[in-house]
């Protein structure tokens, strides 16, 4: 372990979804590089608590990357410049000495910011609500084996199943659509063959709803694949729009 | 006085018979029902789709920003079922007789039972829903093998099942909500349980994002809020797990079952500094694969490459030939700590020892190893810096699963009528151990195919409507709740909470955590209650009740913890035996393993909450064994 390093920290503080924010200026001492990026913002938040002053709003949950919970723009990239991690999983030791770090809430018309760098991601859930399962009641199962699946097959299904809802394909979007996060649904579910009944219907119904939540179109800027921390691959995209090009011009789905 | 309520007949039989009598509600009247379900991990989000697909009205709670968020999320490794797909001699009877060993014969048989046999329609129903398990090239689903166990019974999605099984269930609980069917209400903590007429009729629940308390009132409540792991302050339990919405319902009267039954995970990243927040599990199917070992010289600080095979100690392989590594949780971590205090643990501190893939790898092959471990791998690499391909891991015990929770009968129902709890929540099918692969059974088994059997008996023989939420019992538990909140605030002392949690944390670690003595015990039980006392006269909670304000909802969960932390300490005394996860020096084998009092000790402990400052009541239900033979636990 190398020594420890003293940062200066812009952090966005937003007292509530319409209040002004502004950046705020904070230093962080005495961090270890075997930190996390959370790690180090609980310590700048000890401080301010013994401060007197209103520590720095900020989801997080697993802290293993998994549930989706944190996310931050840090020095403008979504989740940090680390590919493939989520701000949990950032540890200080990609930082040094002296460095000054922007930290901003994810930016879209679509995610209000809560509190500091705290959103409201609820219109993807509203997406997912929209078509983002198969329609089977508990209870209505044929034997799991019935139905052979190939493994490559499943294997891609899983790559996009990876999602973990964070929101940093919105966030790093120059036109903050949701399309890499609908569309991995899409293709998970388009993939395998349990999902076909289904597959028209739901990505018009997905792709209808990202549009009424105030989300952009993919202008395949690719700027979500390189943010994603589960690197998901805009090929689910491109499956995507061949199922909705099939759905529009092959179903009777409206 | 405990009635477990578990149904006559052979074991075998004894769901089918229970679910025969069970009373209907007719679907035309089941929309005239509210069912409230907290939590939407695994139980909660399973249960709260299943009840809704069947016409019940339900409302479900979540902390998080999204149901989608629940810790259920993070479990790797897999979930068994009884399939037999291997054929390699599994059976519904083979799984209930390991796991109801694996837990050191310290759980009901029939609910052990139950579970196995409703293991396979979990995979059924989860394939259905898409979920992306590993296949064989001829696309039928594959199995590994785990902890525990001699047979390869445990289906598998990446390193992801906990996420993928949770996607399920959330697509599930979301199209549930799309019919209209639930209603989702997510950043929203139970803060109290609302008993009238000696029936669960509601809960409070503040709203995280305004800071409003908010009363709703159901025909029942199921409380899905998992375990409590976090009253160590470290643990691999995700930041905001807590023993907040069980601990009030115990407040209220709802029996806490076994709270010393906590599993310590043999496999997770060690600790690196005191700013840790929490531990990251690796997971236990890694021991498939992957060689426990540390050097036989005590101090040997030599690189692990460096180490020639003689003078390694493979210690897991060397007591336990038939197990080798992949003994039970319990048995794994137990022995990494024996040879960490004979000075022969790894890494900076001397407390780690290394689960080595070089002997896989060159076997099976890189790409092979990345293909099953590929994701753990990366995630060891970024939190460490250190390549696992390369060099060994370094892994160190953590607590991690809690075996412990509210009690409930065979019908998943607590002490108090119209609550039930489910999943991690309630204490019933793992004993004092819980093996690897079980818990996501556990939970989708209530919720899934458990609760919307048995909670339509009561609410029938309850009939429909619920109390109005102008119930002196609400107004008294919003004041309640109203004036903890703002003692909390107006504290203004000198602590942090995180810096209170910490050493509680460190007393439970110490005191109440791998190898448990009377004298540590007692200890803890005297710094609990001071400590306590510390946190009421001198934490700092900054900000406002009406607010976003995340350090006010930590104190809350903390100043539970600091009350729980003691029932545990005092189960743990009162358990005069080891068995499974609890272990007391005093009751060892002459090999070191968990030596029970079958006599005295098969029993359920339940504590019942006898007001502030009062001593608990311990009640006992008698565990019965019909069906197997109470054995020492053997894995040689």
């Amino acid at each position: 372990m190398t020594g420890t390093m003293n940062l200066t920290l812009l952090v966005w503080r937003q007292a509530g979804t319409s209040d002004k924010g502004r950046l705020v200026s904070y230093e962080a001492r005495d961090i270890s590089p075997d930190m996390s990026f959370l790690e180090m913002l609980d310590v700048v938040n000890e401080g301010l608590t013994q401060k007197g002053e209103e520590p720095i709003a900020f989801d997080h949950d697993c802290r293993e990357g998994i549930c989706g919970m944190c996310g931050a723009v840090v020095n403008g990239r979504a989740h940090g410049a680390e590919k493939g991690t989520t701000l949990c999983q950032l540890h200080m030791r990609h930082f040094s000495d002296g460095d000054v770090i922007y930290i901003e809430p994810w930016r879209s018309r679509a995610f209000p910011v809560v509190k500091d760098l705290v959103v409201d991601r609820s219109a993807l859930d509203r997406i997912f609500m929209a078509g983002g399962y198969i329609s089977v009641n508990t209870g209505q199962a044929p034997e799991a084996n019935t139905i052979p699946v190939p493994p490559e097959k499943a294997e891609t299904a899983m790559d996009a199943a990876a999602c973990i809802g964070c929101g940093a394909c919105v966030a790093a979007c120059p036109n903050a659509s949701a399309m890499l996060f609908v569309c991995a649904k899409v293709s998970q579910l388009a993939i395998l063959p349990q999902g076909r009944p289904e597959a028209a219907r739901r990505v018009l119904a997905m792709i209808r709803k990202m549009d009424e939540e105030k989300f952009g179109n993919c202008g395949n800027e690719r700027e979500c694949e390189a943010e994603c921390p589960k690197e998901i691959s805009i090929s689910h995209i491109a499956r995507a729009n061949r199922e909705y090009i099939k759905a529009v011009l092959g179903s009777r789905e409206k | 006085m405990l009635q477990s309520n578990v149904p006559s007949g052979p074991l075998a039989d004894k769901w089918t018979n229970r679910k025969n009598e069970l009373l209907l509600v007719n679907p035309a009247n089941r929309r005239k029902y509210t069912v409230l379900v907290v939590g939407t991990g695994l139980a909660g989000a399973s249960a709260a789709a299943a009840l809704g697909e069947q016409g019940y009205n339900v409302k479900s709670f979540c902390i998080s920003d999204s149901p989608r968020r629940a810790h259920s999320i993070a479990a790797q490794g897999g979930i068994n079922a009884a399939k037999n797909y291997t054929n390699d001699g599994d059976s519904v009877f083979r799984l209930f007789y390991d796991t109801i060993k694996g837990g050191d014969f310290r759980a009901r048989e029939a609910n052990v039972f139950r579970l196995a046999e409703i293991s396979n329609l979990i995979i059924d129903h989860c394939v259905a829903q898409g979920i992306p398990f590993a296949r064989e090239y001829g696309g039928l689903l594959a199995n590994r093998s785990f902890g525990g166990a001699q047979v390869s019974r445990t289906f598998y999605a990446r390193g992801q099942t906990g996420q993928q099984l949770l996607l399920g269930a959330y697509g599930a609980l979301l199209r549930q909500a799309a019919a209209g069917r639930v209603t989702l209400l997510p950043r929203r903590e139970m803060l109290d349980l609302i008993v009238a007429d000696g029936r669960a009729c509601g809960i409070l629940a503040r709203n995280l994002v305004t800071g409003a308390l908010e009363s709703y009132a159901g025909d029942a409540v199921l409380l899905c809020t998992g375990g409590y792991g976090n009253a160590y302050y470290l643990s691999t339990n995700a930041m905001n797990s807590n023993v907040t919405a069980a601990w009030r319902c115990y407040k209220r009267g709802a029996f806490f079952a076994n709270p010393c039954f906590t599993q310590i995970h043999p496999t997770c990243i060690p600790v690196s500094g005191h700013y840790q927040s929490k531990l990251t599990l690796m997971s236990e199917s890694l021991r498939n694969d992957g060689r426990v070992w540390v050097p036989k010289k005590p101090g040997d600080d030599r690189p692990p490459r460096l180490i020639p095979e003689d003078e390694r100690d493979y210690y897991l392989e060397r007591k336990y030939p038939s197990f080798g590594n992949l003994v039970p949780r319990d048995v794994a971590s137990r022995n990494a700590k024996a040879v960490c205090d004979e000075g022969r643990g790894v890494g900076p501190t001397g407390r780690a020892v290394y689960l080595d893939f070089a002997d896989a790898i060159a076997r099976d092959g890189k790409a092979a190893i990345e293909k099953k471990y590929g994701n753990l791998f990366a995630m060891y690499e970024k939190i460490t810096a250190q390549n696992p391909y390369e060099t060994p891991m370094m892994i160190y015990p953590a607590i991690h699963y809690t075996m412990g929770g509210l009690w409930v009968d065979y019908n998943l129902m607590t002490t108090i009528p119209g609550l039930f709890a489910l999943g991690e929540a309630n204490f019933s099918d793992h004993g004092a151990n819980r093996l690897g692969a079980s818990a996501l059974m556990q939970g989708l088994a209530d919720g899934y195919f458990i609760i919307p059997y048995t909670l339509p008996d009561y609410l029938a023989q309850k009939g429909p409507g619920t109390v109005s939420t102008d119930h002196p019992a609400f107004k008294e538990a919003r004041e309640k709740v109203e004036q903890d909140v703002g003692a909390l605030l107006s504290i203004k002392g000198e602590r942090t909470v995180d810096d209170i949690h910490r050493e509680l944390g460190r007393i439970m670690w110490e005191y109440c955590g791998m190898s448990r003595n009377d004298e540590g015990l007692k200890t803890a039980l005297e710094q609990i209650p001071k400590l306590r006392e510390e946190f009421w006269q001198n934490v700092r909670v900054p900000g406002k009740a009406a607010d976003f304000n995340q350090a006010l909802e930590k104190a809350g969960r903390v100043a539970d913890f600091l009350e729980f932390g003691e029932l545990l300490a005092k189960d743990a005394l009162a358990r005069r035996e080891s068995c499974g996860g609890h272990f007391n020096e005093a009751f060892q084998t002459e090999e070191n393993e968990a030596l029970r009092d079958d006599e005295n000790f098969c029993h359920v402990a339940a504590w019942e909450y006898r007001g502030e400052g009062e001593e608990p009541g311990r009640h006992e239900e008698p565990l019965v064994f019909e069906n197997v033979h109470l054995t020492q636990r053997s894995y040689k």
